[in-house]
């Protein structure tokens, strides 16, 4: 009934002070973790630093696409792979944010949102997504007064409701299924037709007061103090409807946290971080994985096995290029930029 | 009665208690039908304290230890506080089942007030000891949601280490009353003396800004 979820039976190992990380991974989702994983295998001096463990597998309610795991929640996955983590001591920073990172070559220097600064000489970017905001009039008036973008957390409060889902993705679909404990009614619009797995369309079917209009844009959340529904064009006809309803849950996509460091390395338009096929960024020393780069396919498995990628070459690269290229370099550059 | 906490869960919470310091005690408000969650509330508290002999509960009525509850400033009902090893409350106080994913913030506020070192930042903590206005922080949840356990555990965090700050979880379906005179229909949210609002979880500089401007 209560659905207990304890999130790991061990605490994670200290960060201890250590003068230079040979790799500090930022993000804690499936893709970080693995990366630390891999880096530890390798006998780096590794470290993790993340504002929240498990990053979106939070977001999801089920996961039945990881291989072996058959159907499993979200979260218990997330707990799978930090239990794997702590049983190895991976020193973990939890419930920090990384403010900036300034690129000293070849070194990284961190400075974290409670003022701490740290020095690695790799860096991996894991730092995923956000949900991904329709913009249009009213949506941000209505946050929390009916506009969400996090299904399991406020699905209650649309108990005996009419929730409309925007998009036509996966997350769309899940929305729907999360939703249907709770709302008395659910409506999708979308602007295109649907993009998700035939499996997840398939449940669909099954789910009574479900409406569906594809072909149609979402223009506008109306209301007063809180939302009392949409304006959307359906594009078949090209008409603009209006639709009464008490929530809006936007299931659009992700934009990538990527600010940290978009002025600095190469990204697509999206705001996506280029990496190779190693998952190298434009800076040397600086990889990124999973959502937060320009590979489309935003997958648990896929995060996961870039991390895994991520370490290897970081730590090929430590063994060869970082001594090679740049010892004793660091002293004196330092020097210079604090001059 | 089942339990609540099925095998798997009860090794999960056995094995995280390992890591208490000191005892602590739970003092939990329960009141007549109808009450919900209050007898759900009562034997998870139980279950849990029959996990570490360290873990004591106190079951008290909130009508008939209404100087109790006076004292610890308990008005609803479940509501429970936790106390450290010589009985003080700090400020922790838990309104409705901390269940589904608040286990975890519930089980860190023991792990927390038996003395565990939460490694604050030492720039964090000076900054605390300055806050000398009373605060009181509400943070709102629902048991589904995966990003309240951390909001919690730091409104939590910032009672303890200052004795003018009060922090609680409040299950918004259990007190829906309290959840829509404070317009909740997201979480988590997060009001601090009843007037200052921030939504989603924050990190803990974004709380001390708020308090250092109230």
């Amino acid at each position: 009934m209560f659905d207990f979820n304890v999130e790991s039976t061990k605490e994670s190992s200290a960060f201890d002070t250590i003068e230079k990380w040979d790799m500090l991974i930022i993000g804690g989702g499936p893709g970080g973790m693995n990366a630390a994983l891999y880096a530890h295998r390798k006998g780096l001096k590794v470290g993790l630093i993340t504002d929240e463990i498990g990053g979106q597998l939070h977001n999801t309610t089920d996961v039945d696409n990881y291989l072996g795991f058959g159907l499993v929640e979200g979260p218990k996955l997330s707990n799978a792979f930090l239990d794997h983590i702590n049983s190895l001591d991976i020193p973990m920073l939890k419930n920090v944010k990384v403010k900036s990172m300034i690129h000293y070559a070849p070194d990284f220097e961190l400075v974290l949102s409670n003022g701490v600064k740290l020095l690695a000489k790799t860096v991996v970017l894991a730092t995923g997504g956000a949900p991904k905001k329709l913009s249009i009039p009213g949506e941000k008036a209505f946050v929390n007064k009916g506009v969400t973008y996090c299904a399991t957390c406020d699905a209650p409060f649309f108990k005996d409701k009419h929730v409309i889902i925007a998009g036509g993705g996966n997350s769309a679909a899940e929305g729907v299924l999360d939703l249907v404990p709770w709302a008395s009614k659910i409506t999708v619009i979308h602007r295109s037709q649907w993009r998700a797995d035939k499996v997840l369309l398939s449940k669909l079917t099954e789910v009574k007061n479900l409406d569906v209009h594809l072909e149609s844009q979402l223009l506008e959340v109306v209301g007063e103090t809180t939302m009392t529904g949409v304006k959307y064009l359906d594009k078949k006809t090209d008409e603009t409807k209006t639709l009464e309803a008490d929530g809006l849950l936007v299931e659009v996509g992700t934009v990538p946290n990527s600010g940290l460091i978009k002025e600095q390395v190469a990204t697509n338009d999206l705001g996506e971080i280029v990496v190779d096929n190693q998952q190298k960024t434009s800076i040397t020393g600086l990889y990124a994985i999973g959502d937060v780069t320009a590979q489309p396919h935003k997958q648990i498995i896929i995060s996961a096995a870039e991390g895994a990628k991520a370490a290897l070459v970081a730590s090929q690269y430590l063994n060869k290029n970082y001594k090679e290229r740049y010892h004793g370099e660091f002293i004196e550059r330092r020097s210079n930029a604090t001059d | 009665m089942a339990n609540l906490l099925n095998e798997e869960v009860t090794q999960q919470i056995r094995d995280f208690l390992k890591g208490l310091k000191n005892p602590i005690t739970m003092v939990l408000f329960t009141k007549e039908e109808p009450c919900q969650t209050c007898k759900e509330t009562k034997q998870l508290l139980g279950e849990v304290s029959d996990l570490n002999e360290l873990v004591n509960v106190e079951y008290k009525d909130l009508n008939q230890d209404s100087e109790a509850a006076k004292e610890y400033g308990v008005e609803m009902a479940p509501s429970f506080v936790v106390l450290d090893q010589n009985g003080t409350y700090k400020g922790v106080k838990f309104n409705g089942i901390p269940a589904g994913h608040e286990i975890n913030s519930f089980l860190s506020a023991l792990l927390d007030m038996s003395g565990v070192d939460y490694g604050f930042d030492q720039s964090v903590i000076n900054r605390l000891a300055k806050i000398d206005k009373p605060v009181n922080i509400k943070v709102f949840i629902t048991l589904s949601c995966p990003h309240c356990p951390g909001a919690v555990q730091n409104a939590h965090r910032l009672a303890m280490l200052n004795d003018n700050i009060e922090g609680e979880m409040i299950e918004a379906q259990t007190f829906q009353e309290l959840s829509q005179k404070y317009n909740v229909s997201g979480v988590p949210k997060i009001v601090i003396n009843g007037e200052h609002e921030m939504v989603g979880n924050q990190p803990l500089e974004q709380y001390l800004d708020h308090l250092e401007n109230l």
